[in-house]
């Protein structure tokens, strides 16, 4: 028993050394065989942009596209993860609390292709093109927001563990000299958890920058610059990028434009292992005893 | 929840009575865990409570500030009028009585934040006090507390860093800074050693002509020595299950409970031969 568990351990360990190699060795064959006459980096080329097939790999361009899907994805998640959660911790009575957290941890399950559809044939319509009549019906703003709905349940949920790990000798504490429930919310139980809350933000980032399906569905998977940060453009993200050169979509299979997936993918790992982390440190630091 | 319009508690100068409980329940779902108590409680007294564990104490407690509402299940029958207002009055604003009303509680419990900020909480609450008035406020609290000596020079550190004495005293003053009228402690010492137990009963002792103390204490030592009345409140079987429903056998001066009680049961009790 001892050995065939060990065994599985073992092999899952396997596994994550056998992934790094993999992205290591690629990211080094894309090195030696591309051609160093555009800056990696920053392609400062006039017209600046993601072209594979011509061997032009402006980062910037797919690492502005993360950022800014990842930060719309942000101002979605944070209220409506953050307002669940507290909602759920603190005033949800138990009969619509076993309604709604079930119905949250569903939205948890949904695979991101079908949000993907929900972002195209639903937010992109009614929300985004009513509002702010972009040109484009697949852009950043749209894909941004599918994302924040994706890592909305990682948010609520970590959010909501932190909320009731507060003690409720501390809420009793804060009734006790007259405080309303509201007050004892934000000024008692909101302070006390917010290692939880700052590890649950760090944690849904990552996620939301490592979602790869809707941002390729809705994000328009255009790197053809110019660099835009505007949310209502096309726009790509790394991992949009990856998509298209595993896919073959850049039509290519092999050589550097298909080598950058490697590389492209080395970064994105080293960017969300860094953040989670930091989530990690975050939530050991400021642990509370209470 | 519901914030219904405040009607405040308004104190009629005479009376001598803070709190007058008749026929009072108290249900956590289908169990009843108090039946039937009434008793009255005398203003700058310390009224002691006592009785076996699960016999209510803590729940009769909870209902003198309406700090019950916070169990879901919990349901309270019968009349509790604070100087003669009835505290469950829909039109009572909760938040309100709790002000008036404070609580201590068996485990010391500090907001994770700095000293000055426990102390100061509940007074910034009411938004009635400029800066200075607040510092001021924290210090008379920390004095009356017997805290003061001890932490003044460091009030900008957690709370969490005192000793367990210290925490308690800590949140006594915190209920004090609010200035309540009544103060309700449920076992304030049971965390506590001998010597920070003295401390807070010589406090008790300093701070009752302020205000109206109850204290519910499982050591009779402690009961006699500090309190001016006591309750005694013991279990009964139910007829219909085997859950015990906690009653109240009597309540008189303290001398007359621990010398000649009587109800047999309470002489049982504080003799040591029950419970
Ligand atoms: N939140 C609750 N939900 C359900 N039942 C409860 C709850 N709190 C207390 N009870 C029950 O009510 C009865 C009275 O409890 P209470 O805590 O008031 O007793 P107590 O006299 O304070 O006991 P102790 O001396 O051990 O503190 C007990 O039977 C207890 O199990
Ligand atoms: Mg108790």
């Amino acid at each position: 028993m001892r050995a065939v568990l060990g065994g599985a351990a073992m092999v899952t360990v396997v596994i994550s050394a056998l992934i790094l190699f993999v992205l290591f060795r690629g990211a080094i064959d894309f090195f030696r065989s591309i051609g160093w006459d555009f800056g990696i980096l920053v392609d400062d080329s006039a017209a600046p942009g993601w072209f594979p097939r011509r061997e032009r790999f402006d980062l910037l361009t797919i690492v502005l596209g993360s950022i800014v899907m990842g930060l719309l994805a942000m101002i979605v998640a944070v209220p409506l993860g953050l307002g669940t959660a507290v909602y759920l911790s603190e005033y949800a009575p138990p009969r619509v609390r076993r309604i709604v957290k079930p119905a949250v941890e569903v939205l948890a399950g949904i695979p991101s292709v079908i949000v993907g559809y929900f972002a195209l044939k639903f937010i992109a319509p009614n929300i985004v093109d009513p509002i702010f009549s972009p040109d484009q019906p697949r852009n950043m703003l749209v894909a941004g927001m599918a994302i924040g709905v994706l890592v909305v349940p990682i948010m609520a949920s970590i959010c909501e563990d932190a909320l009731r790990a507060v003690p409720m000798s501390l809420r009793e504490a804060s009734f006790g000299v007259g405080a309303r429930k509201s007050t004892t919310t934000v000024r008692v139980v909101l302070p006390a958890a917010v290692s939880g809350i700052v590890a649950a933000f760090i944690i849904a980032t990552s996620r939301a920058i490592g979602e790869t399906m809707v941002a390729a569905m809705a994000g328009g998977r255009d790197g053809s610059g110019p660099r835009v940060l505007s949310p209502l453009e096309p726009g790509l993200t790394m991992t949009a990028a990856m998509t298209n050169a595993a896919g073959g979509t850049d039509q290519v299979k092999a050589g550097a434009p298909f080598q950058v997936l490697f590389f492209v993918g080395l970064l994105l790992f080293v960017l969300t292992m860094s953040l989670n982390m930091i989530a990690d440190r975050v939530v050991r630091k400021y642990r509370q005893k209470y | 929840m519901i914030q219904v319009q405040a009607v405040q508690p308004e104190r009629t100068a005479e009376s001598s009575v803070v709190f007058s409980v008749r026929d009072l329940n108290v249900f956590y779902g289908e169990f009843r865990a108090v039946r039937d108590a009434s008793f009255d409680i005398n203003e700058n007294e310390i009224t002691a409570f006592i009785g076996p564990s699960g016999c209510g104490k803590t729940t009769v407690l909870r209902c003198l500030n309406r700090m019950n509402d916070f169990i879901e299940s919990a349901r309270v029958e019968g009349k509790v009028q604070y100087h003669g207002v009835d505290l469950y009055d829909p039109q009572i604003n909760s938040n309100e009585v709790r002000r008036r009303i404070g609580m201590v509680f068996q485990k010391p419990n500090p907001f994770p934040k700095s000293i000055f900020e426990n102390v100061a909480y509940g007074a910034k609450l009411s938004g009635r006090f400029s800066k200075t008035e607040i510092n001021e406020v924290v210090e008379n609290a920390l004095r009356q507390a017997a805290l003061w000596d001890e932490v003044k020079d460091r009030l900008k550190a957690s709370a969490l860093g005192l000793s367990g004495g210290q925490q308690q005293r800590l949140c006594i003053a915190r209920c004090i800074a609010v200035k309540p009228d009544v103060i309700l402690m449920d076992e304030p010492c049971s965390a506590l050693d001998p010597i920070a137990t003295a401390r807070i009963e010589d406090l008790m002792q300093e701070i009752k002509k302020d205000f109206s103390i109850i204290i519910v204490t499982h050591n009779m030592q402690q009961a006699a020595r500090v309190s001016d009345r006591t309750a005694f409140f013991t279990t009964e079987i139910n007829p219909e299950s085997d859950r015990r429903t906690g009653v109240l056998v009597e309540i008189d001066s303290t001398r007359k409970i621990f010398s000649m009680p009587s109800d047999e049961r309470t002489e049982l009790y504080v003799t040591g031969r029950f419970g």
